[in-house]
């Protein structure tokens, strides 16, 4: 069903061989290494990672936010609807950026201006795109305001962010994301920096809005619970690569890829008895010194002589679900 | 809820409070404000002459505030009145002052003087003390052509006060301007711009402000002169504000705010305006007071060496330049009072500076336990 639409459809948003590069003192640093991806319309797409796998970078790169220097996007293309977003000239680009594209940071606390008022940042942000009057765009900060669940809206939007809480704020950034109907949500860890019981909520509130508009989710998260729980497709993300991409369901009911397994089996269960959690053992590469070949080798424990040499290439195994390993495809196509 | 705004008091808040602690500043800020509302909004009403009036046959009359008279011939106690003054020369043609005694000269309150306009547009005569015609009420005597060295004093004020506010404020918005864009940018720009800002600083300023005051012409009208005052001092200023900013700038940059900023498709200069140079306000506001006193004394070392404001406009530096003769202060010790004033607020902004510098300061656990001994 999500396949056939696809299929009809181009996807909102295409990235296709992104290289994107920090140039440090010690050589480049690799954050991104030919990554595909592709955000179907009105679809949430999960792409989950490790600390330090380029999940940020790739959001990043999207909105053309990399700092450079020393940041710079090297190869590639992105297309978002229609448009090559890397050669749009920059004052283009800032037109998209909030209207067609908005993004979600991790950190409600420090995304928002604490001198400003949070009526003032969303009417900010509305004016910026559109042409409203003050009053008009007052009017519709408070709408949005109650569009995300915030008791009195009229009277927090006068607030300043000291004044509301964590998942409040969230909210705020989340009715600020959304002021201008954007085409493409960009959720960077959404509930990181919030508790538990909050996080269930934003989640909730985040189906809730898109189930309302047509609008795709790119959620960047290392949170796998709620990649299950809202993500219609998942992009596993590992070294600057995707490593193993599919709709959700098989993904995690049978994942290919060997970091896939790791992270899967490295969720605490409560049924299990073991004594210790399951780790994968050793550390993300440093992205500007990866090993040959697979960059996932040294702590994969499958890993042969050639997925130490030779970077193995993308297959799609299954209709829709893609893997880059040596050792999946060979066990498949051995089948 | 109310109790959450309760306690969360703002940046600025605290800081007032822990201002109100620092007594040195408080006075500061007391003189600072007598000495404002005197020059700015009430110098006509309190400067009993017109700056220019002269009193051709009272030079250098000494000051009739240690020649009023509260007894009267028998010794009974009257309303404050002076004597009018003459002088007549010695053998060695210095000036010998008397007291014509013969009829008192009471001081007025809300006497008629000079015609002015109190606040700007209310035409009157009524100033806020004087005595009758023909004698004077020479507060702190008169300078070189008679003039009443209070009046002068006062109206110079209205210059060398304003000179510092106009001073700071150009070079402050360029400085802030320059330093932001610097910081923001990084990179090249942050480089070639800071090498400029350099290059500015290393010249000496004071012969900087001399060479610039050479290079425009010497005849000038008197506003004239003090546009291109400001614009001296402040090409001179800019540098030290840009530098600092930019170092602002550059940690205030990576907040996460400002990249959400640039999420939404902020422009930059929205950017810089609006999300990074207010949070360097609080820096700016300390820097801000303590240079005003760079730009007074500027303008007063430019009027001093007759570069600066001219006769008959009066400023305290141009005041002085007459006390730069020592055989002047010799005789005439009262011609040194505009420098009094000049340090009062000098050391006033100082104060002030620097009491805002601690009350702004995250880090001072002063208050209440070291500020009260201050």
């Amino acid at each position: 069903m999500a396949k056939s639409d696809a299929c009809n459809k181009p996807p909102l948003l295409e990235i296709s061989d992104l290289h994107t590069y920090f140039f440090l003192e010690g050589g480049p640093s690799k954050a991104v290494e030919g990554l595909d991806l592709a955000v179907p319309r009105g679809k949430t797409v999960g792409l989950v990672g490790e600390s330090g796998c380029g999940k940020s970078a790739t959001s990043l790169s999207i909105m053309r936010l990399i700092p450079s220097p020393p940041g710079k996007i090297v190869r590639g293309r992105i297309v978002f609807d229609g448009v090559d977003l890397l050669s749009l000239p920059p004052d283009d680009m800032r037109r998209v950026r909030g209207r067609e594209i908005a993004m979600i940071f991790q950190e409600p606390m420090s995304s928002l201006n604490p001198v400003f008022t949070v009526g003032y940042q969303i009417v900010e942000m509305i004016r910026n795109h559109e042409a409203v009057a003050k009053k008009e765009a007052w009017a519709r900060a408070v709408d949005l305001l109650r569009r995300v669940r915030i008791p009195a809206p009229e009277q927090r939007a006068d607030e300043y962010p000291h004044q509301l809480s964590g998942g409040m704020r969230q909210r705020v950034m989340i009715a600020m994301a959304l002021a201008c109907s954007p085409k493409l949500l960009i959720a960077d860890e959404p509930t990181t920096a919030l508790d538990v019981t909050i996080q269930a909520q934003i989640m909730e509130l985040f189906e809730e809005i898109r189930q309302g508009t047509d609008m795709s989710v790119l959620l960047v998260t290392h949170n796998l619970g709620i990649v299950a729980q809202t993500a219609d497709e998942v992009a596993v993300m590992y070294a600057g690569h995707i490593v193993e991409q599919a709709a959700t369901r098989p993904l995690f009911a049978s994942p290919l890829h060997p970091y896939t397994q790791g992270l899967l089996e490295s969720i605490p269960k409560t049924t299990s008895t073991a004594e210790r959690l399951h780790v994968i053992s050793g550390n993300v590469p440093d992205p500007s010194h990866k090993p040959p070949g697979c960059p996932f080798n040294p702590r994969c424990p499958k890993a042969t002589d050639r997925c130490r040499s030779e970077m193995p290439p993308t297959v799609e195994l299954q209709p829709g679900h893609i893997v880059r390993c040596w050792e999946a495809s060979a066990g498949r196509s051995g089948n | 809820m109310a109790e959450e705004t309760q306690q969360s008091l703002s940046l600025s808040r605290l800081a007032l409070k822990k201002l109100r602690k620092h007594r040195l500043a408080m006075a500061g800020l007391y003189v600072l404000g007598l000495l404002y509302l005197t020059c700015f909004v009430f110098s006509d009403f309190i400067a009993p002459y017109h700056f220019d009036n002269e009193g051709r046959d009272l030079n250098h009359m000494p000051p009739s505030i240690a020649r009023i008279r509260i007894f009267d011939a028998e010794g009974n106690t009257c309303r404050p009145f002076i004597y009018r003054m003459s002088y007549e020369r010695d053998e060695y043609y210095r000036q010998v002052w008397v007291e014509d005694k013969t009829e008192r000269y009471p001081i007025r309150l809300f006497a008629k003087g000079d015609e002015h306009r109190l606040l700007g547009f209310i035409p009157t005569r009524v100033r806020l003390f004087g005595v009758d015609q023909p004698a004077r009420f020479y507060l702190f005597g008169a300078d070189v052509r008679g003039r009443d060295l209070f009046s002068r004093i006062v109206y110079g004020g209205r210059i060398s006060l304003s000179i510092g506010l106009a001073g700071v404020a150009v070079s402050f918005t360029i400085g802030m301007l320059v330093g932001g864009v610097s910081g923001y940018y990084g990179g090249p720009v942050d480089n070639v711009v800071q090498r400029i800002c350099e290059m500015v600083m290393m010249i000496p300023s004071f012969f900087l402000l001399l060479a610039l005051r050479a290079s425009l012409p010497m005849e000038m009208g008197s506003v004239q002169i003090y546009f291109m005052l400001v614009v001296i001092m402040s090409f001179i200023g800019w540098a030290g504000m840009a530098r600092v900013v930019r170092g602002m700038v550059l940690s205030v940059r990576s907040q996460e705010y400002v990249e959400a900023a640039r999420a939404i498709g902020q422009s930059d200069f929205k950017i810089i305006t609006h999300h990074i140079l207010p949070q360097t306000l609080s820096y700016a506001i300390v820097s801000i007071t303590l240079s005003i006193p760079g730009y007074i004394l500027g303008e007063s070392s430019l009027s001093l060496l007759g570069l600066g404001i001219q006769d008959p406009y009066a400023s305290w530096g141009n005041l002085l330049s007459e006390a730069m003769a020592v055989v002047h202060i010799q005789s005439h010790p009262w011609i040194l009072l505009p420098g009094v004033f000049i340090f009062l607020t000098v050391m006033s902004f100082n104060f002030l500076g620097d009491g805002l510098r601690d009350a702004f300061d995250p880090k001072s656990q002063l208050v209440g336990k070291e500020f009260g001994k201050i």
